[in-house]
């Protein structure tokens, strides 16, 4: 299986990455290199197999926690802002979406 | 007394203790070690330094002294891994993305480290997010192997490993996702341990993919590992929801018991023909000091060890473009200047600042997560990967430890792979099975290979078996010297 210029273009898209011409084809053939060796995972037979997500979960239960519903954190708006590129009146400035 | 960078955790923290130096002494020498390879032909490990925060730390740690609340790592100096973010310098995960970026907390292992009583003299280099396997892919330019300034040294934390080699530090922090401790660790010649997955707290550890990504110091020795694992351990139910809710160890305390009769699991796939020569002759000649210390060698099979790749290469970049979809340029981190509506700002954003290796791992991990390929790569790769955390359940029915090669080569030489990241990705086949199966693995000092290039051996140990590793890690270093050479001119 290969991908072609246009899935490259559509993965781009939904991974909200700009890629030049010339960026978009290295990627094609590097991604399909890599596929290359992805085949051979394509012959394993899993029937019956859970799929593994938490890897300790090959000897014992885990199970995802929930802490309460109770606020922890004091409010530290400025310095969770000192990073941000652009922010006024402690709002964060995004191009404008609704006209 | 020994020269201060000479000085192994362990001996720092007496000297410190008994007050034959102080902290900030202590402090001053290595800031000064640093500084001198930040500006001369230096190795490139260190990012960032901040001399004030750093002697700040170490006058607090002598106070502590002389008031008699010392701590077991009170004044001795660490640098951390720029993958772990820090209050009082800079982090930017080797990524453009983060350049100028202040954190406005400390990840819970630089928190407890410091509890600890140690010092951070500075931030290490490292992949981008932590993606690559020679260091080649950070934002803030390449790091050299100590033993060798044309080869890599290993990734990603190779700012780390080669801090240590070099003895800018004594100890450092790491991650390891897919063998990012391990390998670099034997490229320099130090020792590293990845802990079991969920027992070291990855709040505040910039993720790339979250159920793979664990935290573990690197150092000198396997005693000056276990130090700072035991630190680094513990529960963190609140921050971290994989956490485990497992208390931390002393991983010194069973150091020296006998290994008289442990069961050492060769796994023959470890043993190719893909593994060099001279790694192969390095690792037989520790398995043979196995043998002389009591140990019984047991051939075992790994029949997944090849899958272990692909397997790790979907995964990783699955998570890893969930996990970087947060860097869009509105609440930290580079922005584009121009643009012309929103989605086109996320798009020259993440263009502009992420390298290439980065958006070839987002990329792969959009696909394989998109309608209509999921179930075909990302759930059949969950699927094999427990069928890989079964095997060494099989295997360890037999054995107690495995051992084998880190890498299959020594360190290479720079641009060798650079246009053919496959290459890299091969290279990872040791290091993968024992990341994806969330076991303890570490590198050894084993010897020397080709050109006088060091050589690891790998330990992998079944789940919560830290100790067990850096005792058997521990005896080897009683027995032999090769984590005790340095680089010419260190």
């Amino acid at each position: 299986m290969s991908l072609t210029p246009q899935d490259i273009a559509r993965i781009a898209n939904l991974a909200r990455l700009e890629l030049k011409p010339e960026e978009s084809e290295r990627m094609l053939t590097q991604i399909n290199g890599f596929f290359g060796i992805v085949e051979a995972m394509q012959a394993v037979d899993t029937t019956g197999i859970t799929p593994m997500a938490h890897p300790v979960a090959a000897i014992q239960d885990i199970t995802l926690r929930l802490r309460p519903d109770v606020a922890s954190e004091p409010n530290q708006r400025d310095l969770n802002q000192q990073s941000a590129p652009a922010v006024e009146r402690g709002l964060f400035l995004v191009p404008k979406v609704i006209e | 007394m020994t020269t201060l960078h000479d000085m192994t955790v362990a001996e720092l923290a007496q000297a410190l203790k008994a007050r034959q130096v102080s902290a900030v002494e202590t402090a001053q020498h290595f800031i000064a070690r640093s500084q001198a390879d930040m500006t001369s032909a230096g190795t490139g490990s260190f990012l960032a330094l901040n001399p004030e925060a750093t002697l700040a730390q170490a006058a607090a740690s002598d106070a502590r002294i002389a008031n008699g609340t010392a701590q077991a790592l009170e004044g001795v100096p660490l640098g951390h891994k720029d993958i772990f973010v820090t209050r009082e310098f800079p982090t930017t995960a080797g990524s453009k993305m983060l350049d100028g970026y202040r954190s406005p907390f400390d990840a819970t292992v630089v928190h407890k480290l410091a509890s600890a009583g140690m010092v951070t003299v500075g931030k290490l280099n490292c992949d981008e997010f932590a993606m690559g396997s020679a260091n080649e892919n950070s934002a803030y330019g390449k790091v050299t192997n100590p033993w060798d300034a044309a080869r890599v040294p290993g990734g990603s934390s190779g700012g780390s490993a080669a801090a240590v080699a070099a003895r800018l530090v004594p100890a450092a922090t790491g991650t390891d996702t897919g063998g990012s401790i391990r390998q670099p660790a034997s490229f320099c010649g130090i020792t590293g341990i990845k802990p079991t997955y969920g027992r070291a707290s990855r709040y505040g550890m910039i993720a790339y993919a979250s159920s793979l990504d664990q935290a573990g110091p690197m150092a000198r020795s396997a005693e000056d590992c276990a130090l700072l694992l035991s630190a680094m351990c513990g529960a963190d139910i609140d921050r971290d929801s994989t956490s485990l809710d497992m208390p931390s160890e002393d991983f010194t305390a069973s150091l020296n018991n006998s290994i008289e009769g442990l069961r050492i699991g060769i796994p023959k796939e470890f043993f190719g023909e893909g593994l060099a020569a001279d790694v192969r002759a390095a690792v037989d000649g520790a398995l043979r000091e196995y043998e002389k210390l009591g140990a019984k060698l047991v051939p075992i099979s790994l029949p997944r060890t090849e899958l272990s790749i692909p397997v790790y290469y979907i995964i990783a970049p699955a998570e890893a473009s969930s996990n970087l979809s947060r860097f869009d340029g509105v609440k930290f981190g580079h922005r584009a200047k121009d643009y012309t509506d929103l989605v086109d700002m996320y798009k020259k954003t993440r263009a502009e600042g992420f390298g290439n290796e980065v958006k070839r791992r987002i990329m792969t991990g959009a696909y394989v997560l998109s309608h209509g390929y999921y179930d075909a790569y990302y759930l059949q790769a969950q699927k094999i990967r427990r069928m890989i955390a079964d095997d060494f359940q099989n295997a360890f029915k037999e054995c107690d430890v495995i051992a084998g090669p880190v890498a299959p080569s020594v360190a290479w030489k720079f641009g060798e792979n650079a246009n053919d990241p496959v290459a890299d990705y091969l290279a990872d086949i040791f290091t993968l099975p024992a990341s994806l199966a969330g076991l303890p693995g570490m590198s050894v000092p084993a010897g020397f290979g080709a050109q006088g290039m060091p050589v690891g051996l790998q330990l992998i140990g079944n789940y919560f078996k830290e100790a067990q590793l850096l005792n058997a890690a521990h005896r080897l270093q009683q027995a032999t010297d090769f984590h005790l050479q340095k680089p010419v001119g260190v």
